[in-house]
C-alpha cells in the first residue's frame, strides 16, 4: 500500500463575505494522479492557492508528506516539495530558457557570497550539477536546442512544457498543474499526457492536476474531485465520475 | 495645415508671466530694506523675443517638427554593435579603459585629477545603485542616505577614536549594510512608486537626523579634520604626526602636493575596480540570477522556492555597502563633511547617472558618471544657465536613447554543445 502524500482536509477560504472554498477534502497517494475539475469560477484555482501557500487558508488542514503545512509562506511549501505551475505561463520571459531552470535551482546551490567571488571548488561542483540537471530535464521536454534563447521568445506550447521542466528541476515530490493543456493543440495536449505519465511511472512524482479537457483528466487520473461553487460535489474514479448524477446536473444544468 | 492659435497664446503668455517673475523683478538692498525692482530694459526685451518665439513655434508646430524630424538621430551602426558585444572586444575595451585610467594621474593636470577622483566615487555610487535599481528592480530614492552613512561612521570613528582610514573603510562599509538591512526589511512587501517614497523618506530623516544630532555629528557645522588616507602608514603631507613617517621622507623625494592628489585618484580607482569586479562576478552568481528572476516575476519566485526576503535584502545590503565605502572615502578626501553633502539632489544624481547610463549595464554607468559630472564641470561658464543645460540635455537623451547609453546586454550562462 503507497502512503498519502497529500492530505487535505475540511479546507475552507473565505473573502470578506465570500465563502470561496468550503469544506473541500482531498487525498493523494505517492504516485497518483489526482485531478481537480469543476465549472469556472468553481474555486479549483484558490484551492491551489491555499495549498501553495499564496493564500492563508481560512480553515482546514493540509499534511505534506507526514508534515502539517498550513499557514506556511509559499517559498517554504516550495521547498518542502511542492510545486506548482500557474494558469497563466509565468516564466522569467528576458532570461534563457537555461537561466529560468538555474534560478529554480537556486535552493540547490551554493550560495554563499564568498563562495561565488572566489569560485571555490563547491561552487563550481554545485553550479556544474545545476548544469546537468538542466539538460537532463531540457532534453526530456524536448527544448535542449533552444537552451540559449529568451523564455520569452518561444513557441506557447514549448513555454508550456519549459514551465513543467522549470518545477521538475527543483526536484519535487508533488507537482500541481494548474490547467497545463489550456490551449494547447491536441497533439501537444498528447504529448502533455505522455509526459505526466512518464513522471509518474519513471520518476516517483505525484500529480495534482486542474484541467478542463475531459478526454485528458478521463484518460490519466487515478482518481477526480469535482467542486462546484467551492464545495466537494463528488470523487472517485473517473469511471464513477462520469456516471454521476449531479456532476453531470452541475456541468450541464438541469433538464 | 493646422494653426495652434490658441495653445500659441497660452503658451506665450505662460512664459511671459513665468519669465517676467523670474527674470524681470529683482530685490535688492537699498540701505537696510529690500526693495523691487525693475530689470533693464534689454531683459525686457529678451523675455519679450522668447515669448514671441514660443508664440510663433507653437503656430506652425507641424512644419518645424517635420523639419526638425529630418535631422538624424545618432545611432550606432549594425556592425559596431555586433563587434561591442564580442567577449574579446568587451575585454579589449575594459583593458583600454583600465590602462587610461592608471596612466592619466601622471599626465593630468591637478584640477583634472581631482575632477577625475570625483568622477571615481560617482562611478562607485552608480554601480552600488545598479545593483538596487537596475539588477533587483527595486527604485531607491534614499541611496545618499547610506553614502552619509558610510561618510559619518568614518568621520566619526576618526573624530572619537582616532580609528585610519582603511579600518574606517571597512567599517563605513559594514555600517552602511547594517542601514541598508534595517531599511530593506520595511519597505520589502513595498513596489513601485511606493517604494520610491519609503526610501525617498530614508534618505531624508538620515540627513535631518545628521543635521539635528549636534551633540554628536556636530549638527550643520560638520566634522572637520578628517584624516586622508595613508599608503601602509605613510602620511601624504608635508609633516607627519606624531609616530609617523610621511611618503616624501620615506621614497627620499621631494615634498610634492600633488603626490596627495594622485595618491587618492589612484586608491578612488582600485576601490572602483574592486567593484567592477565583485559585481561582475555577482551577475553571474546564482544571486545575481535571482535578483532578476525576481524583477520579472517574484510570484514565480515564489512558487519554485526562491525566498523575496533573503533576495531583495541581500541586494539593498551589497548596494548600500559599496555607497558606505564610498562615503568613507568621500570623507576622507574632503577632510570634512556636512549634512549639506547629502541632500537629495545626489540620490537624484546617482539615480540618474543609472538610468542614463543604461539599467543595469556597468560600461554604461561608468560613462554616464563621467559624463555627469564633468559636463557640468566643463559648463560652468555658462553660469546659471548650466543647470538648465544639463536639463536641456536629459531630455534630448529621453527622446533619442530611452534605454539608456549602452543598455545591458547581460551576460547569460551560454550552453556549449
Amino acid at each position: 500500500m503507497s502512503s498519502n502524500i497529500l492530505e487535505v482536509s475540511d479546507l475552507s477560504m473565505r473573502f470578506g463575505g465570500l465563502l470561496a472554498v468550503n469544506g473541500v477534502g482531498l487525498t493523494i497517494k505517492q504516485g497518483q494522479v489526482v485531478s481537480m475539475i469543476g465549472p469556472n469560477g468553481a474555486g479549483k484555482t484558490t484551492v491551489f492557492n491555499c495549498l501553495t501557500g499564496f493564500y492563508q487558508p481560512t480553515a482546514g488542514k493540509i499534511i505534506f508528506a507526514g508534515e502539517e503545512i498550513q499557514g506556511l509562506p509559499g517559498y517554504q511549501i516550495a521547498r518542502k516539495g511542492m510545486i506548482r505551475t500557474f494558469q497563466h505561463v509565468r516564466l522569467f520571459k528576458e532570461m534563457t530558457v537555461l537561466e529560468n531552470l538555474l534560478v529554480a535551482q537556486h535552493q540547490h546551490l551554493n550560495n554563499s557570497l564568498l563562495a561565488g567571488l572566489f569560485k571555490t571548488r563547491s561552487y563550481r561542483k554545485a553550479e556544474k550539477e545545476a548544469l546537468d540537471n538542466a539538460v537532463y530535464w531540457l532534453e526530456k521536454v524536448r527544448l535542449l536546442d533552444d537552451a540559449n534563447r529568451e523564455a520569452g521568445t518561444l513557441a506557447y506550447g514549448q513555454q508550456r512544457r519549459l514551465e513543467i521542466a522549470r518545477c521538475m528541476v527543483t526536484r519535487p515530490s508533488l507537482l500541481m498543474l494548474d490547467e497545463p493543456a489550456a490551449g494547447l493543440n491536441p497533439s501537444e495536449t498528447d504529448e502533455l499526457k505522455q509526459l505526466i505519465n512518464d513522471l509518474r511511472d519513471n520518476h516517483n512524482i505525484s500529480v495534482l492536476l486542474i484541467e478542463h479537457d475531459m478526454k485528458l483528466v478521463m484518460d490519466i487520473s487515478d482518481h477526480i474531485v469535482v467542486i462546484n461553487q467551492g464545495t466537494p460535489l463528488a470523487s472517485g474514479t473517473p469511471e464513477q465520475v462520469r456516471n454521476n448524477p449531479a456532476v453531470i446536473k452541475a456541468y450541464l444544468g438541469e433538464e | 495645415m493646422r494653426l495652434y492659435i490658441k495653445s500659441a497664446i497660452f503658451s506665450a503668455i505662460v512664459v511671459l508671466i513665468l519669465s517676467g517673475i523670474l527674470l524681470g523683478i529683482r530685490l535688492t538692498q537699498v540701505g537696510t530694506e529690500l526693495t523691487l525692482v525693475g530689470a533693464e530694459a534689454d531683459v525686457l526685451w529678451k523675455v519679450f523675443s522668447a515669448a514671441a518665439l514660443i508664440f510663433v513655434y507653437n503656430l506652425f508646430r507641424d512644419p518645424i517638427e517635420r523639419v526638425l524630424g529630418l535631422i538624424p538621430k545618432p545611432t550606432l551602426s549594425a556592425g559596431l554593435r555586433d563587434l561591442s558585444q564580442r567577449q574579446f572586444v568587451q575585454r579589449l575595451i575594459w583593458c583600454f579603459l583600465i590602462a587610461a585610467a592608471l596612466i592619466f594621474p601622471f599626465l593630468g593636470s591637478r584640477s583634472q585629477i581631482d575632477l577625475a577622483t570625483l568622477v571615481l566615487i560617482y562611478v562607485m555610487l552608480g554601480l552600488g545603485l545598479n545593483i538596487v535599481v537596475g539588477l533587483a528592480g527595486l527604485l531607491d530614492l534614499g541611496y545618499v542616505g547610506f553614502y552619509a552613512v558610510g561618510a559619518y561612521t568614518y568621520a566619526m570613528l576618526a573624530l572619537y577614536f582616532g580609528v585610519g582610514f582603511w579600518t574606517g573603510l571597512v567599517a563605513a562599509g559594514i555600517m552602511a549594510a547594517f542601514f541598508g538591512f534595517i531599511l530593506g526589511f520595511p519597505v520589502l512587501r513595498l513596489r513601485g512608486d511606493y517604494l520610491a517614497i519609503v526610501t525617498l523618506g530614508f534618505g531624508e530623516i538620515i540627513r535631518i537626523l545628521l543635521n539635528n544630532l549636534t551633540d554628536i555629528t556636530g549638527g550643520p557645522r560638520g566634522i572637520g579634520n578628517i584624516p586622508k588616507p595613508t599608503l601602509f602608514n605613510l602620511e601624504f603631507s608635508k609633516r607627519a604626526s606624531d609616530g609617523a613617517q610621511t611618503f616624501h621622507e620615506y621614497f627620499g623625494i621631494a615634498f610634492n602636493s600633488n603626490h596627495r592628489v594622485m595618491f587618492l585618484y589612484l586608491l578612488a580607482l582600485v576601490l572602483v575596480l574592486i567593484t567592477v569586479f565583485v559585481i561582475n562576478r555577482l551577475i553571474r552568481m546564482p544571486i545575481g540570477r535571482a535578483w532578476e528572476a525576481m524583477r520579472e516575476d517574484e510570484i514565480a519566485c515564489r512558487a519554485l522556492g526562491l525566498n523575496p526576503t533573503h533576495i531583495k535584502l541581500s541586494a539593498f545590503t551589497i548596494g548600500a555597502t559599496f555607497a558606505g565605502f564610498a562615503g568613507s572615502f568621500f570623507a576622507a578626501r574632503q577632510g570634512f563633511i556636512s549634512p549639506e553633502s547629502f541632500t537629495f539632489i545626489e540620490s537624484a544624481i546617482i539615480l540618474a547617472i543609472v538610468v542614463l547610463g543604461g539599467m543595469g549595464s556597468q560600461i554604461g554607468v561608468i560613462l554616464a558618471a563621467i559624463v555627469m559630472t564633468v559636463l557640468p564641470e566643463m559648463a560652468r561658464e555658462f553660469n546659471e544657465y548650466r543647470m538648465l543645460l544639463f536639463g536641456l540635455m536629459m531630455v534630448l537623451m529621453m527622446i533619442w536613447r530611452p534605454q539608456g547609453l549602452l543598455p545591458m546586454k547581460r551576460p547569460h550562462v551560454e550552453l556549449k554543445p
